[in-house]
């Protein structure tokens, strides 16, 4: 049976906007996606909406409902209290495109800016082999959307925005830890890579990046923190720096 | 302006439009680790009523100072000066570096803190109030990559504190094979310390975090799939292990000054 919903959807551009008031019919069982599409076939049809699968798995209808990043097509209504106003806005790390639909080219450059995974020279295509514990471990990084909840709920970027020039965000991280960790990636460098031209050292371990991760993968536990770790062994371990001198005397 | 106020972004002038209580965690967490830190400074500065009917606080294991009972140290080793410059050294200051270190640089713990001390950020998707923002890229929280020699000297402190809890397996006539609450008191602290750094990132990286190649190394792929197991859980075990070595000191305490009566169960 439908109810009524109070809603209050962000209208607006780059230049200027504010949040609209809105109520609208709601049914059992329809998420937040489907009263912004309610909306926009009955009130508001110029609203601006960003959306594709309605199932989760693309990552388009990112945005923030009662302040938290989350995926408008994953989020029940009626996990909110039948009186509650929902309040939707456009992903606030990002500049706004128009609505609900911000500009995430951030993201896309970053992506960019990670080394690929390079193939050892002496396996021609084909002949490489992979044990399926080795395999398993980047399978968890493999499930991202790309949704861009982890990029925009982390702080580094959202609350400064100069550092989005030398910070990759937690999205990439996993990028990076998932090659790091391939048994037949022959990069050198990806760890000192990460520190340096990622922006590894800039996380602080807050963990939000998981707590929005609409696919649960645990960024911070799997993939920033080992990642720290690996940063340290090359860097800020002075046993294995000691130990790595003496091989080379020894070498030599 | 800057971050979420940032002129390309949307105009939204609240710093959060979250509606639930994200306050509530941090501010949880402020009060009881800030209480942990004054209870902790009282204790470490007080230098006496650590050591009663062969329980050992905590705090104060190992005793090294000269200033320390005979009893609470460990075979008589006592290789630090009871004073320096002219000042009294409570032992507990000695030793406070390590674990202190150590749960000051734990991954969980700095989550924690940083939420709740330092409000960056107090809670996801809430605005911190810093202007700047560095990471853990500049000193002094570059020092937070120090966090597995502490782990490694942490593991040390549990052999100690283990040994204690054996230690606590007597009755004050000294004869073996009694035990009482405070041995109880002891071998939970003790148990969960080692959860604790079991559990801990550094040492799961150690274990085997650090590999390529699980499959060439299948025995350290299983100490690493049980530790990880352990690692879920590693912010309980730093509250738990946390409040009950503050309840063993406090437990300590209150029979030292005869405030509590240690019962013996046989």
């Amino acid at each position: 049976m439908a109810r009524k919903l109070n809603l209050r959807i962000w209208r607006g551009d780059a230049t200027d906007g504010g949040l609209k008031d809105v109520q609208v019919d709601v049914n059992e069982g329809e998420v937040v996606l489907d009263v912004i599409h309610r909306v926009q076939a009955t009130q508001m049809g110029d609203l601006a909406v960003r959306w594709n699968c309605k199932a989760g798995k693309c990552g388009s209808c990112s945005m923030e409902i009662n302040g938290k990043p989350r995926l408008a097509c994953m989020t029940q209504v009626a996990s909110f209290d039948e009186n509650e106003t929902i309040t939707v806005t456009p992903l606030r790390a990002f500049p706004v495109i128009k609505d609900l639909v911000a500009d995430v080219s951030f993201n896309y450059k970053k992506a960019m800016e990670v080394p690929a995974y390079e193939h050892p020279k002496e396996l021609a295509p084909g002949e490489a082999r992979m044990e399926q514990i080795d395999v398993e471990r980047s399978q968890e990084f493999r499930k991202c959307i790309e949704c861009f909840l982890c990029q925009d709920v982390c702080h580094v970027i959202r609350d400064h925005e100069e550092n989005k020039k030398s910070f990759a965000g937690p999205r990439f991280f996993i990028r990076i830890a998932e090659l790091d960790m391939h048994p037949l990636d022959t990069l050198k460098n990806r760890k000192r890579k990460a520190q340096e031209e990622h922006g590894l050292g800039m996380c602080n371990i807050t963990k939000c990046c998981t707590e929005v991760c609409p696919e649960h993968i645990k960024i911070t536990d799997n993939a920033i923190i080992p990642m720290k770790e690996r940063v340290v062994d090359i860097k800020y371990d002075p046993a294995r720096m000691f130990a790595g001198i003496l091989k080379r005397e020894k070498r030599n | 302006m800057s971050g979420v106020f940032s002129p390309s972004r949307a105009k939204i002038k609240e710093r959060t439009l979250r509606t639930d209580k994200w306050w509530l965690e941090p501010a949880i967490t402020f009060g009881v680790l800030f209480s942990f830190v004054i209870y902790a400074t009282f204790r470490a500065f007080e230098g006496a009523n650590y050591y009663a009917q062969h329980l050992i606080s905590p705090f104060y294991s190992p005793c090294l100072s000269e200033a320390c009972v005979p009893e609470a140290t460990m075979f008589g080793w006592t290789p630090v000066s009871a004073e320096i410059f002219n000042f009294a050294l409570s032992p507990a200051l000695i030793i406070l570096i390590f674990p202190l270190g150590f749960r000051m640089t734990c991954y969980y713990y700095r989550k924690a803190y940083y939420r709740s001390f330092w409000m960056s950020p107090p809670a996801c998707a809430v605005a911190e109030p810093h202007k700047t923002y560095t990471g853990e890229t500049r000193a002094p929280l570059i020092l937070q990559n120090a966090h597995r020699w502490f782990f490694y000297f942490g593991l040390i402190f549990n052999v100690i504190l283990t040994y204690d809890a054996i230690i606590s397996f007597k009755n004050p006539e000294g004869e073996w094979g009694h035990m009482s609450v405070g041995s109880l008191v002891l071998v939970v602290s003790s148990t969960l310390l080692w959860f604790y750094s079991l559990s801990c990132h550094s040492c799961r990286h150690t274990i085997g975090g650090r590999l390529k190649h699980f499959s060439k190394h299948p025995v350290r792929y299983k100490i690493w799939s049980w530790v990880s197991v352990l690692n879920h859980s590693h912010q309980k075990f730093a509250w738990y292990s946390l409040l009950a070595v503050a309840f063993a000191d406090i437990y300590v305490r209150q029979v030292a000054t005869g405030a509590w009566t240690n019962f013996y169960f046989f």
